[in-house]
């Protein structure tokens, strides 16, 4: 497949994707090599962190989930940002990866006996037990497959259905994981457990690491980051590719794009599933680390959140969604749990910050749009469309005025 | 009885949207594009049609409990049943349908899934209830007390909801006129979760319960077997007239004619004097005022409110809007009561757990089969 071929380096710039994305395209030599190295120091920077922070403070822990949200970030990133589909049910690739985990790394099927590289613990265990790594592998899988299947309806619909569908999609796996106890495999074994939740799931293990401990947060977040870091590759080398530029030709326009031979149905269905399989990674790790798969978890209020990600970083730009991702990551599980959770009882009002978190993303996601809507790191084709059109707020309605296009 | 559109329009211009607005086909045989459309339209309405079907022949052939007397089960076998799911799934289809018209109206008109609707939706239950204390509304006024109180709050939460409307469209829509489509739709995005959590901080995160005022579960009188409740009645009470005067403002005024013009050509409208904001301000302030009167009925019919309605509301409205044809005032009505039966229905039959899918699996289906609806859609694109 080409778009394989492009991970595997194909022109002489190869190979240094996260280089030369901190330097921009291109460039000369000396600056490749300084952002060559500054993407060397941000990483050993990157490593280095758990060893400045305590994990009892709660900051490592928000870190960890942040990272994972960014890895969703960078997912949804392809579709809405790179493809231009807009995707509403996101969470359905958050609870398919959440259940590989669930299924494939717990005792949930209790009837199977299946141990591939488990922790000797896990291995007396009854149920499928494979490692984390096969896990996410599997949560990818599971994930693309089920990308394709929703892209499949949305081809020949207009943007703002595809919105509308791939909800409907989400929320249909929401309520099939609510039930799922009502759904028989059988032999006694159901689809999911419902809100009681897949409990004591495995921990990730790695011979000659041993098992991952929820006492010290270290490995969690070194894998997480390490997750990051392969995502973040894929994404800057897909970019670039053949297939990235297919991405936004198509969004930019469907019809020029067809007739200049982009292949459509290849095209928008490997942006699903590409973005589902990421979204699949980081729910099998969150399964893992939240060390339980309950469906409550999956609501469409996270769409709406990773989607906030996406949005206020800057659409279609894999640092905006990187950066979007951390920032409402800390937001929502350091700022505002831990450190103004009691700011509206300081003002005499009765509630906590935390009931009122989605009001707070939607505040975000309206004043992000009305005022900066190219985001925090806009992709350059974006801020060049966007801060065009909006100072005419006065101009003509639907249609642009002449010379803009 | 005009639709908001009936004429073709030139097609428009569009060049920096985000998501491509034309769908492209291959080019297939003119006879296979033929039998696709013919098969398009008849499969949906057969998956309609499949769900009554199929349990009214189970009803008549297998029969049903229609209630336990002295410890053993009475079997029924005939069409009561579906007949009761029918009345209360067209009256709640009726509130859908009120719903629905906002969420059309406001497509038809600029292009936009007003995603913040089915809040505003809620905001007018909300507004509704909130009212009634100061009106002196409760279970023990007289029949003409509560007549005349529910006639003046239904007025009031029509004016707040539809205000509300506009205030969204100006502040959340208008900056985005000549933005990409993405972008009004993920501010109406922010917006709808702005207002649930005013909801939440309004009323709290549980279900309320208010006051039953017109005993909505009483039954007025029976038509074969079906029992038709006062909550029925309400529904209709309120819907028919306010459809009926929706309809003949669109077609009929001089304002109306003027949301024809703009849903049609906005830059042409504009050219002809129409003053296009106050218009779409105009068709937000109707598709308010009709969610608020939706709002209501549910308050009164449902005895039961909370902040999450709105969302799950909306997306049904949506559906049912879609389902009609988005853009088609009448296409919204048919899509709104078709809806609630199969709600009703799914709700009896298969469980009220999986109502929520089987609903979300219709509108997918309409997506695959038939995404223009049964009506067809009357918009820009659509010609």
């Amino acid at each position: 497949m080409r778009w394989l071929r492009a991970l595997r380096a194909p022109d002489k710039m190869a190979g240094f994707a996260i280089g030369r994305a901190a330097g921009g395209y291109g460039g000369s030599a000396p600056r490749k090599m300084l952002s060559r190295a500054l993407a060397g120091v941000l990483i050993v920077a990157g490593i280095c962190v758990p060893f400045l922070f305590g994990d009892a403070s709660g900051f490592m822990n928000a870190t960890i989930i942040s990272i994972a949200y960014a890895v969703m970030a960078l997912g949804l990133n392809i579709v809405v940002g790179s493809a231009g589909l807009l995707d509403l049910g996101y969470v359905a690739f958050y609870a398919l990866g959440a259940y590989s985990l669930g299924w494939f790394g717990s005792e949930f099927f209790a009837k199977a006996q299946v141990h591939v590289l488990v922790s000797p613990v896990a291995s007396v265990l009854p149920g499928v037990h494979l490692n984390f790594l096969l896990v996410l592998v599997a949560a990818a899988a599971i994930c693309a497959a089920a990308g394709v299947v929703i892209g499949l309806p949305t081809l020949r619909l207009r943007g703002d259905y595809i919105a509308i569908v791939t909800l409907a999609f989400g929320e249909i796996i929401g309520v099939a994981a609510v039930n799922g106890q009502s759904i028989k495999l059988g032999g006694g074994m159901t689809l999911t457990a419902g809100n009681l939740g897949i409990s004591a799931v495995d921990s990730p293990y790695f011979p000659g690491i041993g098992s991952f401990g929820l006492l010290d947060l270290r490995p969690w977040y070194w894998l997480i980051f390490g997750i990051l870091l392969v995502v973040l590759f894929v994404n800057l080398r897909l970019r670039d590719a053949r297939l990235g530029r297919a991405w936004v030709a198509l969004r930019e326009d469907e019809v020029a794009a067809v007739s200049m031979g982009v292949p459509l149905v290849k095209t928008k269905l490997l942006a699903y599933a590409i973005g589902a399989a990421i979204g699949g990674m980081s729910g099998a790790f969150f399964g893992t680390y939240y060390t339980e798969v309950n469906a409550g978890q999956f609501q469409f209020g996270f769409s709406i959140f990773i989607l906030s990600m996406v949005i206020i970083g800057g659409l279609g730009s894999i640092w905006g969604a990187v950066v979007g991702g951390m920032l409402l990551g800390y937001i929502n599980n350091y700022l505002i749990p831990d450190v103004l959770n009691g700011l509206p009882g300081k003002f005499g009002l009765s509630f906590q910050l935390t009931q009122v978190e989605f009001g707070i993303f939607g505040f975000l996601l309206v004043i992000t749009m009305v005022l900066r809507p190219q985001g925090l790191l806009p992709e350059r084709r974006h801020r060049l469309e966007l801060t065009a059109a909006i100072p005419a707020e006065d101009a003509q309605l639907g249609t642009e005025p002449e010379g803009m296009a | 009885m005009h639709p908001l559109r009936s004429l073709v329009s030139v097609g428009h211009v569009n060049t920096t949207t985000i998501a491509p607005t034309q769908p492209t086909r291959r080019p297939a045989r003119a006879g296979v594009t033929a039998v696709r459309r013919y098969l398009g339209r008849w499969s949906l309405i057969a998956a309609l049609a499949a769900l009554p079907v199929y349990y009214g022949v189970s009803d008549l052939v297998n029969g049903y409990q229609a209630a336990v007397v002295a410890g053993h089960p009475v079997i029924h076998h005939d069409l009561s049943k579906l007949g009761f799911n029918f009345a209360e799934g067209l009256s709640d289809g009726a509130i859908w349908a009120l719903i629905a018209i906002g969420y059309t109206l406001v497509y038809g008109i600029i292009e936009l899934i007003n995603f913040a609707h089915g809040d505003v939706f809620m905001i007018g239950s909300f507004t509704a209830v909130g009212l009634w204390a100061p009106l002196g509304l409760g279970l023990s006024t007289s029949l003409f007390g509560v007549a005349g109180g529910l006639v003046l709050t239904l007025l009031i939460t029509m004016a707040v909801t539809g205000s509300l409307n506009v205030l969204i469209e100006r502040v959340a829509y208008r900056p985005l006129r000549n933005a990409p489509k993405l972008a009004p739709l993920i501010t109406a995005v922010g917006f709808s979760f702005i207002l649930q959590n005013v909801g939440l901080l309004w009323r709290g995160g549980s279900p309320q319960s208010v006051a039953d005022l017109i005993h909505a579960q009483q039954p007025v009188f029976t038509i074969f077997g079906v029992p038709i409740l006062r909550g029925y009645l309400l529904a209709f009470a309120v819907m028919i007239p306010l459809v009926f005067a929706l309809t003949w403002f669109i077609g009929s005024t001089r304002a109306g004619k003027a949301m024809r013009a703009t849903a049609q050509d906005p830059e042409a409208a504009r050219l002809m004097g129409i003053n296009v904001n106050s218009t779409i301000s105009l068709t937000f302030l109707l598709g308010g005022a009709l969610a608020g009167a939706g709002g209501l009925i549910y308050a009164v019919y449902e005895t039961n409110i909370w902040y999450f309605q709105g969302f799950k509301a909306g997306l049904i409205a949506f559906t049912a809007a879609v389902m009609g044809g988005i853009g088609n005032v009448r296409g919204a009505v048919l899509g709104g009561l078709i809806i609630g039966v199969i709600q009703s229905l799914s709700d009896s039959r298969i469980g009220p757990q999986w109502t929520e899918a089987v609903v979300f699996a219709y509108l997918i289906a309409i997506m695959v089969l038939r995404p223009k609806g049964l009506l067809g859609e009357e918009t820009r694109e659509a010609g």
